[in-house]
């Protein structure tokens, strides 16, 4: 395994999803290569940064109340 | 019923978060100050879901009133055994995927400029060290939420979607590959891709020096 190849399983690898062979590969050529270690860890970084934006973004996000009384109009409409 | 209506606006606090069984309630029950509680509630975090899937303001609040809609309608059918929000997210991020796939596939663009380089003997072209400035404590902090966002709303539209349906909406790989139209195989390659982008595009950010 080249660091090309490397590059190409850090999703698999951090989803548990690489075949045990391939993964003993890929261990194997982290082990050797401090770039590559580097490199996994920006890209495990770079998912959860993704993971918490997604959850601060959730939770700073108002409901419009416009959209509240859009929604509740239509709802009482169903009810009848 | 309505007693979560009142435990204020704070989703990450553990503390504000509604008993189950009350929501279950609210749901079914037809009192409409309860029902209404319950958009109250989940409706931010719908908005953020469809926002982020389409980028389009007014499309996004349709999805999200599209999505109580339909929840309401089959309000009786849910049977707990997904828990109220999930069972919401997953409305409405359906609704948004049917307006996003009404929309006219553009080609795909290449964002090789944003993935790894390498030399001819396949190692690294590019010396990488640690992020110095990619602390939890930085990664919470709402500048840098921002700047990730940021970041990935500069990806091209196919890779922002993919990393969007996958690593934010959580959908996935066959349903990712479903909702655009191209195989698993494909879907799982073009994440790949993504998040490679990506980490180019938010490198800048943790490599230290002044932010």
């Amino acid at each position: 395994v080249k660091c090309r190849e490397a590059a190409e399983f850090l999703s698999d690898f951090l989803a548990g999803t690489l075949e045990l062979e391939v993964r003993t590969d890929f261990e194997a050529h982290l082990g050797r290569c401090p770039n590559c270690r580097a490199f996994l860890e920006q890209f495990r970084t770079t998912l959860r940064a993704e993971t918490l934006a997604g959850r601060d973004e959730d939770a700073r996000t108002v409901m419009p109340e416009e959209l509240v009384r859009g929604i509740m109009a239509v709802v009482g409409k169903r009810r009848g | 019923v309505l007693a979560f209506a009142a435990m204020g606006d704070d989703r990450t606090s553990e503390a504000t978060v509604p008993d189950e069984a009350d929501l279950v309630r609210s749901l079914r029950d037809d009192d409409p100050a309860a029902f209404e509680a319950l958009v109250r509630h989940f409706g931010g975090r719908l908005l953020a879901a469809t926002r982020r899937i389409l980028r389009h303001e007014e499309d996004a609040r349709d999805a999200v009133q599209e999505a109580f809609v339909s929840a309401f309608r089959s309000r009786k059918q849910f049977t707990g055994a997904a828990r109220v929000s999930t069972w919401l997210h997953r409305i409405a991020i359906n609704a948004a995927l049917m307006k996003l796939r009404s929309r006219r596939r553009r080609p795909e663009e290449a964002i090789d400029d944003l993935l790894p380089t390498f030399r001819e003997d396949g190692h690294h072209a590019e010396s990488f060290g640690s992020w110095t400035e990619a602390t939890d404590d930085v990664l919470v902090r709402e500048e840098t939420c921002a700047y990730v966002r940021e970041a990935v709303a500069r990806l091209p539209d196919q890779y922002r979607e993919v990393i969007v349906l996958r690593d934010f909406e959580g959908l996935d790989t066959e349903e990712t590959a479903a909702a655009l139209g191209i195989t698993p195989n494909a879907a799982k390659i073009r994440l790949h891709r993504a998040r490679l982008a990506l980490r180019t595009l938010v490198a800048p950010r943790f490599q230290g020096g002044p932010l």
